[in-house]
């Protein structure tokens, strides 16, 4: 008999409170009164509750609602992400809509619905609940990506990342078909106990492929990448802030889920599969950015190379890879986010001010701003004492563990060819001159989100060991 | 008690953080002044807390780690292991650098309220100091050899942005054509000095992580305490890390940056390039002593080149006019003694000079500045003459300095002196030309000293008659009087038995080297009679450099003039400091450049390096257009890509 006990609905208090506030933005929104501020209000504090609960839930992992989520743990971990990501993305937004006359209170409500679909994610112990996250993220992200409705480029891509994302959704639905088929179950715990011998069944293994196939999509990994660039750049930007940081950070804690704490994929042909979309994605990703004049589609790109270098970790597969893929994601979050808040302010009007000429002469006007752009990039391109360094260091660290010194050689060298794009940004900063017709006022609420994401970025660089040590125990269901 | 240890590192730090981000929005020089002083002055307090908390502990307690956080951590489980933590080690070494470290740069960050008063990078000027204090705090705190690299080349940072505080100064340095050089070039040759230095310090700590698995001194000198001396490997760390000594600690053959240093603010000779940093050497040295205990070879050396230093720079130091550069001639030679004394295995003894060096040499140092400052940035001593009765307390502490330095019981650097050539004289160690070696620079410090004295303070006033000397502020001379109260008694904590004293330093430390001790197994031999025999010997040989000097540069002036026209030649090269800059310029830096300017730059660089960059970057801006070209956004492509993908993952699988 199905029960669901009190100590399931304690341990999920994050996933429940966030919901529930969701719930009342949307009701106070339907109540007709059009003051977007209440639904902001009421999801920061829906976000910011949820993070305090999984602040206190940091403890071991439990098993919850018969097997079919986990909370705590490796979960809680990844949803103190997902919940930063949310809300420096809400805290951007605020002006940043405001400004793009698109101040609307269901903007709110779609980020804390998306936000619970990725702690689903993150949480997941049987492949429905998987399923269940990703949908669940990835709806209210395509309405978020077309949320400046009047907006051409937005409407494109909105529907392209509909469109191709229902295609993935189709794989990913086939893959599980097929896995269910070969086990017999839906959960991932009793699946890993007997992985050894299904990874011998090809039917289980092109299953598995299937999976790869829909989960690279999320990531962004080459060849499933070519919607990226093109959502990135029409999505609103802080929206583009929060699918490249939030939303890849779910897609990785279900990869990683799946392929290293479920699957044993070391020595598989599996391993080799993901080390090959790595490669590729960490080529293509760094030798396009090169040619971007666009700085939203430079970091879409730079987004796409730094899931190839995340998927190292989890081609690599051992616990170094995840503690590598763990520590990264936090640190990618905070440097991307950080990176895409600047450039929504610098952003005036439509498609205004994002081209890299823009940024001439930045560091006169803005010093401060400039300051803290120069920190994103450094720690982008992968450079100590930031918080990037390790991250790129822990997973190349584990790809050569894991005998694919290959892998981590193309890593240093893709990385290498990063340091151009980004430091081209820094350079037009502060050695160009540029005209002066920015004066604006940084809104504070803004400029302390991506005050804080400096910090932390810097901080993680020289203390890595913060977060490192909390990851120590996840390894493994 | 122990676990309040990280405090005196986080005083210095937030007080760098507070006046780097804020400093040059705060008007008031009095509140910079505040929070440079008050962040060391904290730190001292805290220092002084532990320091007593230790006396009142059993000896064998009175070491403790406080680890903050793991910093590096890899391949952990494996023989390649490496662990490094941000630890502090509290021992009786480390609480008394610490306590010269902030007691003596509490002092001088004072007194540079005064000093730098109206200066337009007065902020920045405590900025750099704070910044300094934090990292020669992390060099002598540190538990491992990397945090102390760091605190290394945090102080070598700081040397070089504070030797270069008025960038745009003239500063004549070797090596270019008089007039053109600015303190910038100074700066650049300290730093770059030091690089070399840094790189033997780095290699050693490479042999040592090869050699013992760690980098932690824990493991390190207790892997080394059962190993027996004689392993060449020993000898190469060991003089690795000298290597590394003799730069930071400006000692043959690397001590040609530290007189440029002089280009910096007086408060930064005396802090940085008297009193604390310059004696980073000899602590890293006394903190391995268990790894020089198994190297008696790389000892003797050791200690033969802190012997010649130390004559070498004191005969330079006879002859030099500019008032800061004696002053820095002199540290160089002081540092020599430290030398000699650890080489001889009198690391005690060592370390108890550089407590009293830090007193008499920053009160030296700071009153040089009060000189400067009164004469409107004089410099040149055969400009001086006369200021003792415009400069009344800079005159008698100065004295006290001179007094100090010179050797004159029962001052302070009698005690720690006299220490160390005793030691040289008795010890296996040692040796009777070293001991010459030594008596005879004591009387060569004691004679330029009171020359400097004289020139200064005595005799008639020979500057300009529109400068009016005027007697420091008192944020600059209460500093002077406290550093001169040190210098009179700082000595007593260290008077040996002989003289019925406990030689408490020596008692204090006595755990930290004991290990080497052990290891040298020194006999202890010399009779007291002729250490008194000694002793008045060398008192007598002060004494009479002092009268020489009064003689020569006060009675019978023409003496002097005299002299150098009869030695002309060896005036010369005295003056000229050997040539050893020149030397250094025709065998290392002309070669250098001109192999990089034309082989290494024209041919290598810019044929092979540039055009193989050039060329890749062409390249791959090549690749990126045409992979743009595929990026058309038109989303059935999108999905036909996309297909390809799958057909190649579900074939790879298929078949591998």
């Amino acid at each position: 008999m199905i029960v669901i006990r009190l100590e399931d609905l304690l341990y999920s208090a994050p996933l429940l409170v966030l919901t529930s506030s969701g719930l009342l933005a949307l009701i106070a929104e339907a109540a007709g009164r059009d003051k977007p501020v209440i639904s902001y209000y009421t999801s920061l504090i829906g976000v910011i509750t949820s993070l305090i609960l999984t602040f206190l839930n940091l403890g071991a992992g439990v098993p919850v609602f018969n097997n079919m989520i986990l909370q705590g743990g490796y979960a809680a971990y990844c949803n103190l992400i997902f919940l930063s990501s949310a809300l420096l993305s809400i805290v951007l937004s605020r002006s940043y809509l405001e400004r793009m006359q698109y101040h609307r209170g269901e903007f709110y409500v779609l980020i804390v619905f998306a936000t619970a679909g990725m702690m689903l994610m993150a949480a997941a112990l049987d492949l429905t609940i998987v399923f269940l996250g990703i949908e669940l993220m990835s709806i209210c992200l395509y309405v978020l990506a077309g949320f400046m409705r009047k907006k051409e480029l937005a409407n494109e891509a909105a529907l392209k990342y509909f469109l191709l994302g229902a295609f993935a959704t189709g794989f990913l639905l086939y893959g599980i078909a097929l896995i269910y088929g070969t086990s017999g179950t839906t959960n991932l715990v009793v699946i890993s106990r007997s992985f050894a011998q299904l990874s011998g069944n090809s039917l289980f293994l092109i299953g598995c492929g299937m999976l790869i196939v829909a989960f690279s999509f999320k990531i962004a990994a080459v060849p499933f990448h070519m919607w990226a660039p093109d959502v990135y750049e029409g999505a609103p930007t802080t929206v583009t802030a929060f699918m490249s940081t939030g939303a890849k950070a779910a897609a990785f804690a279900t990869f990683v889920a799946v392929f290293v704490r479920v699957f044993d994929i070391p020595g598989t042909a599996l391993s080799s599969v993901l080390a090959l979309i790595a490669a590729a994605s960490m080529i293509v990703g760094n030798v396009t950015a090169i040619a971007q004049n666009n700085v939203k589609r430079m970091l879409a790109y730079s987004s796409i190379a730094h899931t190839g270098y995340m998927l190292s970790g989890i081609a690599a597969g051992n616990a170094e890879g995840e503690q590598g893929i763990l520590f990264y994601l936090v640190a990618y979050t905070f440097m991307n986010i950080g990176a895409f808040g600047i450039v929504s302010w610098v952003e005036q009007q439509e498609d205004r001010k994002l081209k890299f000429d823009d940024y001439a002469g930045f560091s006169a006007r803005q010093p401060a701003v400039a300051v803290l752009m120069s920190v994103f990039m450094f720690s982008l391109a992968g450079i100590p004492p930031f918080a990037g360094f390790f991250g790129k260091y822990y997973v190349f660290l584990a790809a050569v563990k894991a005998d694919m010194t290959w892998l981590a050689i193309i890593g240093v060298m893709t990385s290498l060819v990063s340091v151009y794009y980004y430091l081209r940004l820094v350079v037009l900063m502060y050695f160009c001159e540029g005209e002066s017709d920015v004066a604006a006022k940084v809104p504070l609420a803004a400029i302390s989100a991506v005050t804080l994401a400096a910090v932390l970025v810097i901080l993680l660089g020289i203390y890595p060991s913060l977060l490192v040590d909390m990851t120590k125990g996840f390894f493994k269901i | 008690m122990f676990s309040y240890s990280p405090l005196i590192v986080l005083f210095p730090l937030l007080g760098f953080l507070f006046l780097g981000l804020a400093g040059w929005r705060l008007r008031s020089e009095k509140l910079i002044g505040i929070i440079g002083s008050g962040s060391v002055g904290l730190s001292f307090l805290v220092a002084i807390m532990i320091f007593v908390h230790m006396l009142g502990l059993p000896v064998d307690q009175r070491k403790q780690s406080v680890e903050l956080f793991t910093w590096i951590s890899t391949f952990t489980g494996t023989p390649s292991s490496i662990s490094v933590s941000v630890a502090y080690q509290l021992d009786q070494l480390s609480i008394l650098m610490t306590l010269i470290v902030t007691g003596v740069g509490f002092l001088i960050h004072v007194y540079s309220i005064g000093y730098m008063r109206g200066d337009k990078g007065f902020w920045r000027f405590f900025t750099y100091m704070n910044l300094f204090i934090f990292a020669m705090l992390n060099l002598v705190l540190a538990d491992n050899f990397l945090l102390m690299f760091l605190g290394w080349e945090g102080v070598g940072l700081c040397s070089y942005l504070l030797i270069g505080f008025w960038y745009d100064r003239k500063f004549d340095t070797g090596g270019y054509e008089p007039g053109k050089a600015t303190t910038s070039d100074a700066a650049k040759k300290a730093f770059i000095v030091n690089r070399i230095g840094d790189f033997g310090f780095l290699l050693a700590m490479l042999l040592i992580f090869i050699h013992f698995g760690s980098l932690s001194f824990d493991a390190v000198f207790g892997r080394a305490a059962v190993l027996t001396p004689g392993s060449s490997i020993m000898v190469w760390i060991t003089l690795l890390l000298f290597l590394g000594a003799t730069g930071k600690s400006a000692q043959i053959p690397l001590f040609v940056w530290l007189p440029d240093a002089m280009a910096g603010p007086t408060p930064v000779s005396a802090l940085i390039h008297a009193a604390t940093m310059v004696t980073a050497g000899v602590y890293m040295v006394a903190r391995c002593s268990v790894l020089y205990a198994l190297a008696p070879a790389a000892m003797q050396i050791v200690a033969v080149i802190g012997a010649l230093t130390a004559i070498i720079a004191a005969t330079i130091g006879l002859v030099q006019n500019d008032i800061k550069k004696v002053l820095a001639y002199s540290t160089i030679s002081q540092l020599g003694y430290m030398f000699l004394g650890m080489g001889v295995a009198a690391f005690a003894a060592g370390i108890f000079h550089v407590l009293t060096h830090a007193f008499f040499k920053a009160l030296l140092f700071l009153g040089s500045g009060a000189v400067i400052h009164a004469l409107h940035d004089e410099q040149n001593i055969q400009k001086m003459g006369g200021l003792r009765k415009y400069l009344p307390t800079t005159y008698w502490t100065f004295v006290v300095g001179a007094i100090a330095i010179a050797g004159i019981p029962p001052f302070s650097g009698f005690f720690s002196k006299d220490e160390i050539l005793w030691k040289t004289f008795s010890s296996d160690y040692g040796s009777i030309p070293l001991w010459f070696l030594g008596v005879f620079g004591a009387g060569l410090t004691a004679f330029y000293m009171f020359r400097l004295v004289s020139l200064t303070f005595e005799g008639e006033g020979r500057y300009g008659h529109d400068v009016h000397p005027h007697e420091a502020p008192r944020t600059m001379t209460i500093p002077l009087i406290i550093l001169a109260f040190l210098s009179v008694v700082g000595g007593l904590v260290g008077i040996p038995e002989s003289l019925l004293g406990g030689n408490a330093v020596e008692h204090w430390l006595g755990p930290v080297f004991d290990p080497a001790y052990e290891k040298l197994r020194l006999t202890p031999h010399g009779v007291e009679a002729t250490e008194y025999v000694l002793m008045i010997l060398s008192v007598g040989v002060a004494a009479a450099g002092i009268y020489g000097a009064r003689v020569v540069y006060i009675r019978r002036t023409e003496l002097a003039e005299l002299w150098r026209r009869k030695y002309a030649s060896l005036h010369k090269l005295l003056f000229n400091k050997y040539y050893v800059d020149e030397a250094y310029d025709k065998l290392v830096v002309s070669p250098t450049v001109k192999v990089s300017d034309g082989f290494l730059w024209k041919g290598i660089d810019v044929a092979v390096i540039d055009g193989a960059v050039n060329g890749s970057a062409r390249l791959i801006a090549m690749v990126a257009q045409n992979i743009r070209r595929v990026q058309t956004g038109i989303a059935q492509q999108y999905a036909t890509v996309f297909v390809g993908g799958i057909l190649v993952i579900l074939i790879w699988l298929m078949f591998k």
